[in-house]
């Protein structure tokens, strides 16, 4: 793999994450990270449809008309959402169930539609593709990282395995009830912006 | 290339071109996987039913062959006549009830009431929950609108058809975290021992806007879910609507006076 294309896959996951970095998908961030594997299984969901919408728009870029360009992407990520979405309720129902509406909201993710509309609308399929992949990742390791400790230390469980035993079933952990709330991922994720920041400083942004 | 595809025709057969390719790839999908996703939502409902009546305990996750033997051993479905509470030759295994109110020939509208019921089905099924060959609870489908969406549900109640002994809602899309708390275990545990009728049978369950006291000393009201006071009210409304003249009433005071003989 050129030293090019390395960079289109690895640069998102540290230097350039969606979340940490340009700040975008907070919202399914915060919703679906409460428990390991809902955030996993809404990480798989993004990255198929990230890496394929970045392809397929990739593909068409020099047939779409540039004043339907807009439209033309959302047409093919709002597709993609859908088949996704009736695939979860298909074959993992009870989760598709606790997801509810955020594999839907997968269409209004700005990051999907941001590396469509920034990326795969200039550059060939195969580094669109990774593009893809490699935002999805970045996306995919704050959604795991964020549930890894929010589940360890809201519910004392990691993929509802107990690890921590909960004061209320006899043991000595008493959960952290912020961390099953919202807000508790906002402050994890500022937590890890803040820490990202610090390890690599050129990415605070000049006053 | 770059010239001719800003044509206004180019640009019409394009969006065109779009739009058939992806709603043909979008129906595909969504038709092919339709079996496989109402024979998920039946189960997902049978599994309710019987969580509801306390035959497995919350947050388990028994397999499909144990949720079929479970539903066959215990659930007597019958069909019923909502007017008059009596029972009709409808065989229960197959009544859809919601598809019953969609039909204009099973159904009647629903006189304006708070809990955002249009129509009322002409037939409702019941779940009779029969161990040692007695009625051991009954469990009526609920369903209303909350803040977002339409809650689907069921409510059980004991063999005495006054106590509430579960609640439980299998569809619904209100907020995660305030409305959708309605699915909190820790929730769904304060409806049980509470009263939904009085002595004199009028229904006078009620979701609070604050805390409830405890069953024995507060036995008609729950309390509200913080944050989600519309899907609170809500489902205040309708689990008094079914439990209501329009709902299950009239076969709950026959099913009182068969048993009082």
């Amino acid at each position: 793999m050129s030293r090019k294309r390395r960079d289109i896959l690895l640069n998102p996951l540290f230097n350039n994450n969606p979340i940490a970095f340009q700040v975008l998908g907070i919202c399914s961030a915060l919703a679906v990270t409460t428990k390991m594997e809902t955030a996993l299984v809404m990480a798989v969901a993004l990255t198929v449809v990230l890496s394929l919408s970045n392809l397929v728009v990739s593909l068409l870029r020099h047939y779409v008309p540039t004043n339907v360009r807009i439209i033309f992407q959302l047409a093919v990520i709002a597709s993609l959402v859908i088949i996704t979405d009736q695939v979860l309720k298909a074959y993992l129902y009870a989760i598709s169930k606790q997801l509810t509406v955020f594999v839907g909201l997968i269409i209004t993710n700005c990051i999907v539609m941001g590396r469509a509309e920034a990326f795969a609308m200039q550059n060939g399929p195969a580094d669109s593709l990774l593009d893809g992949i490699g935002n999805a990742l970045g996306y995919d390791a704050v959604l795991l990282a964020t549930a890894f400790f929010r589940e360890l230390l809201g519910s004392g469980t990691l993929f509802g395995v107990p690890l921590l035993t909960k004061v209320t079933d006899g043991g000595w952990y008493y959960p952290n009830g912020l961390m099953v709330l919202s807000p508790g991922a906002f402050f994890f994720i500022g937590l890890l912006i803040w820490a990202l920041r610090t390890w690599k400083p050129e990415q605070v942004e000049e006053e | 290339m770059s010239q001719q595809r800003n044509t206004t025709l180019y640009t019409i057969g394009f969006t065109a071109a779009v739009c058939v390719v992806c709603s043909l790839i979008v129906s595909t999908t969504a038709v092919s996987l339709k079996p496989r996703q109402a024979s998920n939502a039946l189960l997902d409902r049978q599994k309710n039913i019987i969580q509801v009546a306390g035959l497995i305990e919350p947050g388990t996750d028994p397999d499909r062959e144990a949720i079929q033997h479970l539903f066959d051993q215990y659930m007597d479905p019958v069909v019923i006549e909502l007017a008059t509470g009596t029972e009709v030759d409808i065989d229960a295994l197959t009544f859809d009830q919601t598809e019953a109110a969609r039909d204009p020939a099973r159904s009647r509208d629903a006189p304006p009431n708070p809990a955002g019921v249009k129509r009322v089905p002409i037939h409702g099924i019941v779940y009779r929950v029969v161990k040692d060959g007695t009625i051991d609870k009954l469990i009526l489908p609920i369903e209303g609108k909350g803040l977002w969406s339409t809650l689907y549900g069921f409510i059980a109640l004991d063999g005495d058809a006054r106590t509430i002994r579960g609640i439980t809602f299998y569809q619904h899309g209100e907020t995660p975290g305030l409305g959708g708390e309605v699915d909190n275990p820790g929730w769904k545990a304060r409806w049980k021992a509470r009263k939904a009728f009085d002595e004199r049978g009028n229904v006078t369950i009620e979701v609070l806007k604050k805390e409830a006291g405890p069953p024995e000393d507060d036995p008609y009201h729950v309390d509200g879910l913080s944050g989600a006071t519309i899907t609170s009210r809500g489902v205040s409304a309708l689990v008094r609507f079914w439990l209501g003249d329009n709902g299950y009433k009239p076969y709950i005071e026959r099913y009182n006076a068969s048993r009082s003989q």
